[in-house]
């Protein structure tokens, strides 16, 4: 980018428009709200008007929904790995019990689709956070390697010992009652669940998620329990996974131990560092990228992770900081060359 | 003085591998007193530090604080106790101002608990409350320096920075960790009258100090470490009288004598 002209540089400034939209001035006139509210206003209407538009396209109405699930860990993976500093890899573990919780509720107590997938996201997530207890003390990479276990675990456990159907999975789970009620609850749930957390991690106690990632032993010094800290982002995440495991076995009427698979690890991953980490928008980005390229590069057969590999090699290589970072930088600043 | 001691470490071990970093020391620290410990490099002072406030399992002995046994305590009960530290490292969140920095410690149960964060907020939200602690300690609010972002500040600032963050708890104790390694010549002049304030409102201080000069101005009793042994405590005269302090900072006589 800076090429040959050793005697000039980029400079970056921001945009009047961003300065004076800073702070309460921003009510003071249209043009600054508008400035603040349209790439808020185009993600949530894009994003709700998306089955729509598609309405002639069942087949890409089904993957909007796919998408969510993936976006919805995604979320999770950002805030865990960004804002708590856990790596983790459990997506697959998330989903999983979350599809396990959600189709025994529903076809042992006959619990209703749409009351089962909320108890499922708490149920889930405690059964979750419990079970990554032990793990805690780890940090970075070590949290990844032994998160990595836990899906592929659970799957050979019920395999093993064949119970909840063993490999036939969970067979004859109620439906959701509505097409469209099915679709909308995953884009609803979205869409809140990112506004929610970009808030949370600008409270006070995002400061103290962000404080055990960053310098865990001025937390410590601080009086804090970063465990239970570390518990609590392990929660949010992974009920996150668990509410899109529930929804996913109410969609195929089934739960089985491909919801264990390990794209709901990896995938996350990869939508994150397309997107751009620590924004929790750009995994959500990253994921309406990514998964509609993998659909449609099912017609490659087995060169789909060929290709899919050199997108996201390109990404790393030529935009390493991320799709959302890249946008907020060019909707904010103006840049321009000035001789040194 | 003749009361209970606040704090009272009783013949602490800790071994690394084949190191002995810190063999059976003792020591006793006295409600509004400021003790210093002093030493060379690598004597035991901050495995010291670390081991009384839980950073480090200690291999044996005992640490009372305040009439609970609070030996191999995790840290945070150890700090919600009111037994605070600083470290000689200071890693603040450099992107934020430094007002922000003491949100951590103001969300603790004990700051809660305590009215470091006055009675819940009801005078205020946390914020404000951050923004008064950092000007008693000298961060200018007139010249907006609890707003400037933490990387931008000097390194003066940054070690108030580290004490501000104990001061949210409201502590019984601070054990500071080298608070004037670093400073300017000035930044020190204005820390030592920041340290006797700290005592004047009540709270015992143990310093972990390099700077002897200003240490002894300030510390009524002074423990000397040397290869993990305490070799020496008394007043900073008394202290220097002895043979193996002298030869702790400034070499053996003996080699004095072959030169």
């Amino acid at each position: 980018m800076f090429g040959s002209k050793g005697d000039r540089r980029k400079e970056r400034l921001d945009r009047g428009i961003k300065v004076r939209s800073d702070g309460v001035y921003a009510i003071s006139s249209w043009r600054e709200i508008t400035y603040l509210i349209a790439p808020r206003l185009l993600f949530i209407l894009g994003l709700a008007l998306a089955p729509l538009a598609l309405g002639a396209a069942p087949y890409w109405q089904r993957v909007i929904s796919i998408i969510c699930v993936y976006a919805l860990l995604a979320i999770g993976f950002d805030f865990l790995a960004n804002y708590v500093g856990l790596v983790s890899l459990g997506g697959g573990f998330y989903v999983g019990v979350g599809a396990y919780v959600s189709a025994l509720l529903n076809t042992h107590y006959g619990i209703p689709p749409l009351l089962c997938v909320p108890l499922a996201m708490i149920l889930g997530a405690v059964i979750c956070t419990i079970l990554f207890l032990p793990c805690l003390p780890l940090r970075g990479v070590y949290f990844a390697i032994v998160s990595l276990m836990y899906p592929l675990l659970a799957a050979r456990i019920i395999e093993a010992l064949d119970i909840f159907g063993g490999t036939d999975g969970i067979l004859g789970v109620d439906g959701f009652p509505n097409i469209w009620l099915e679709q909308y609850i995953l884009i609803l749930s979205v869409i809140v669940i990112v506004f929610a957390l970009r808030r949370l991690v600008e409270e006070d106690v995002g400061l103290v998620f962000r404080g055990v990632k960053d310098n865990d032993q001025a937390v410590k010094a601080s009086g804090i329990n970063i465990t239970v800290y570390k518990a609590l982002g392990v929660f949010i995440a992974s009920s996150l996974g668990c509410l899109g495991g529930a929804w996913l076995t109410h969609m195929y009427m089934w739960a089985g131990l491909s919801q264990f698979a390990l794209d709901f690890s990896i995938i996350p991953i990869a939508a994150t560092v397309v997107g751009g980490g620590g924004t929790l928008v750009g995994p959500v980005i990253g994921c309406l990228i990514l998964v509609p390229v993998s659909e449609l590069l099912r017609d490659f057969g087995s060169l789909r992770i060929a290709v899919y590999s050199i997108i996201l090699t390109a990404f790393i290589v030529f935009k390493s900081e991320g799709i959302m970072p890249y946008a907020a930088r060019k909707y904010e600043q103006f840049e321009r060359w000035v001789e040194i | 003085m003749g009361s209970e001691p606040l704090l009272s470490v009783h013949n602490i071990s800790k071994k690394f591998g084949g190191v002995l970093a810190l063999s059976t020391v003792s020591l006793d620290v006295f409600r509004g007193d400021i003790v210093g410990i002093i030493g060379p490099n690598g004597s035991g002072k901050t495995t010291m530090v670390n081991a009384i406030t839980g950073f480090i399992r200690a291999d044996s002995g005992t640490v009372h604080f305040d009439g609970h046994n609070i030996t191999n305590w995790q840290p945070h009960k150890i700090a919600a106790e009111g037994l605070t530290r600083t470290f000689q490292v200071m890693r603040p969140y450099f992107s934020l101002p430094a007002y922000k920095n003491l949100i951590v410690p103001l969300f603790s149960p004990r700051a809660r608990k305590t009215g470091g964060w006055r009675g819940g907020g009801k005078m205020g939200s946390r914020d404000t409350v951050a923004v008064d602690i950092l000007e008693e300690i000298g961060f200018e609010r007139d010249s907006y320096v609890p707003f400037k972002t933490a990387s931008s500040l000097p390194t003066g600032y940054l070690k108030r920075l580290e004490l501000a963050r104990c001061l949210a708890l409201r502590p019984e104790l601070i054990i500071c960790d080298e608070v004037f390694s670093g400073l300017s010549m000035s930044e020190m002049a204005s820390m030592v009258p920041l340290i006797e304030k700290l005592q004047m409102e009540g709270i015992t201080l143990v310093m972990v100090e390099h700077r002897l000069r200003e240490l002894f101005r300030l510390a009524g009793r002074v423990v000397v470490l040397n290869f993990g042994c305490k070799i020496a405590e008394g007043t900073a005269e008394e202290v220097m009288q002895y043979p193996e302090v002298k030869e702790a900072y400034f070499g053996s006589e003996e080699v004095y004598d072959y030169v």
